[in-house]
């Protein structure tokens, strides 16, 4: 599903990922480990095509990513659901237009919104939070919202950016649980972490990350740095 | 595109009225800068009322010689009518002149005595002359020195054109009134500039808060204009309420303008903000709109490049 071809990302002139060759198959839960500044940020961002590499070629599917017309980017970007550690939610925003939004931007009819965005709401365990504002939720309640817009859309892949950074270990736990629940349901899921008890409990490929570059690649992995 | 249009008003609409002071905030800029727009709409109103009551007072007029007879001032005047450049003609008949006179002299016993004295009426009738510009008096002073314009004869009867008297003090009046036009507007344009620079930035400041929101909704795959809308009919609807607002606000100001400023100004401001209420309502509504549906257009396309 997702290929890297010798792919180098480079900031001014630290490198921030060096020569990455690696494929992901529709259906896996990989988890990308290392320390900060091991270059996973930058990673999930190449994906996204938020950052363009320096050289090397980032494909979707059998299609380079950084060739797409704005108006395929805009669809390729439907398709990818997104978790971040800061959650990124719409501030202005009630808890069910966050989710209906992503809805809309797609073209969903109303009637679609109406009956979708409740039935995410209840998987998440949002029901009767549905109309408050980010600011009024906790961080937990915040990133499984996060989750929920992610997921609302039915995308192919998820990648979800620390999203257990800012939580405590029962919150970061439920969140994980959520994304082994949708990844076996069958869509893609890109986790990066440097939890390890998270990694550790999730029993699936592990990547790991040092300075830019994979040293270890394991079916099923542990967090080992 | 219906639903798309429908979605995209009601997301304007709650991101304005859930930003609360900042929405506030930018009302109060725009409201100043339709403010400034207005005062200087009433500024040149009340500039070209105390410029055409000047215009009114500069004239120029042809006396007759005395016995000077009636036909051939007709002839004068007739001929006169058909020059473009004048705005009115009034005759005054020899008569008339006296007896103008004596009334201007009423009190004065010793001049009415002494034209009593006279057994002729020493005064000749006149012809009173508006031009539609100050400048035009020249051209109007020079056809009687044209002798093509008029037969020898008409030339005769004419005692003096006060036009020579006059001159100074109307070219003087020309160029005030010209150097005010030009200067009014000059002041008014950078006036207006300016304020809409202020809003501008304002608006473009409001959309560099929510420039991380701008990138949160192109992640989830929202389109352009999907994103843009929101944004520009909220920055509509601050518009609206600003001009909404100055609107208001020109009502207890021309009240007290007109109650207590009309000599000074020389035009009555509740009157003409009255009879020119809608004119002005659509000059401001529109400005309102446009400029915030502009400044929010161009402040939020810098972020949707990428």
């Amino acid at each position: 599903m997702i290929y890297f071809d010798n792919v180098t990302k480079k900031y001014k002139d630290n490198s921030s990922l060096e020569e990455v060759t690696l494929s992901i198959a529709a259906g896996e839960f990989v988890s990308i480990v290392g320390h900060s500044g091991a270059g996973k940020t930058t990673l999930t961002k190449l994906i996204l095509a938020e950052e363009i590499p320096t050289s090397g070629t980032v494909f979707f599917e059998s299609t380079d990513i950084n060739k797409l017309s704005k108006r395929d980017l805009m669809n390729f970007r439907r398709k990818v659901g997104v978790v971040f550690q800061d959650f990124r939610l719409l501030p202005g925003k009630t808890a069910y237009e966050n989710i209906s939004f992503a809805m809309e931007a797609t073209g969903k009819s109303d009637d679609e919104i109406r009956e979708d965005v409740p039935h995410v709401l209840e998987l998440v365990d949002l029901t009767n939070r549905a109309f408050h504002f980010p600011h009024q939720l906790s961080g937990g309640e915040k990133q499984r919202l996060a989750i929920a817009r992610a997921i609302i859309t039915q995308p192919d892949l998820i990648i979800a950016d620390e999203p257990t950074g800012n939580l405590d270990p029962m919150n970061a736990n439920e969140v994980i649980n959520i994304l082994k629940k949708i990844n076996d349901l069958g869509t893609t899921i890109i986790l990066t972490t440097h939890n390890k008890g998270v990694v550790d409990s999730i029993k699936k490929r592990v990547i790991t990350l040092e300075n830019g570059r994979i040293i270890r690649d394991d079916k099923e992995g542990k967090y080992m740095l | 595109m219906l639903i798309h249009a429908k979605r995209i008003i009601r997301s304007g609409w709650h991101s304005f009225i859930r930003s609360g002071f900042t929405s506030i905030a930018s009302i109060l800029i725009m409201t100043i800068t339709l403010f400034v727009i207005t005062s200087l709409i009433f500024v040149q109103a009340s500039l070209n009322a105390s410029l055409s009551d000047i215009k009114e007072k500069v004239d120029v007029t042809i006396y007759f010689v005395p016995g000077a007879d009636e036909p051939s001032i007709k002839k004068v005047e007739e001929s006169l009518v058909k020059l473009p450049e004048i705005k009115s003609i009034t005759y005054t008949s020899a008569l008339e002149a006296l007896s103008n006179f004596k009334d201007k002299h009423s009190n004065d016993y010793l001049t009415l005595q002494a034209l009593d004295e006279l057994s002729e009426n020493p005064l000749g009738a006149s012809l009173n002359i508006k031009a539609n510009d100050p400048s035009q008096y020249e051209s109007i002073a020079k056809y009687f020195e044209n002798d093509n314009a008029l037969s020898k004869g008409a030339l005769t009867i004419i005692d003096k054109i006060d036009y020579h008297q006059n001159k100074m003090v109307i070219d003087r009046l020309t160029s005030i009134i010209n150097g005010a036009k030009s200067l009014g507007f000059a002041v008014s344009l950078v006036l207006i500039i300016i304020s809409i620079i202020i809003t501008f930035n304002t608006i473009r400041l409001i959309i560099y808060m929510s420039k991380d929101e701008i990138s949160v909704m192109k992640l989830v795959g929202a389109g352009h204009k999907y994103v843009q809308g929101p944004f520009i009919v909220s920055g509509m609807l601050v518009g609206i309420c600003a001009s909404l607002l100055t609107i208001l606000l020109f009502i207890p100001i021309s009240i007290w303008l007109g109650n207590h400023m009309t000599d000074f100004i020389g035009i009555n401001l509740y009157q003409y903000y009255k009879s020119n209420f809608l004119q002005l309502f659509v000059i401001m509504l529109g400005s309102g709109v446009l400029l915030g549906s502009i400044s929010s257009f161009f402040a939020i396309s810098r972020y949707l490049r990428k």
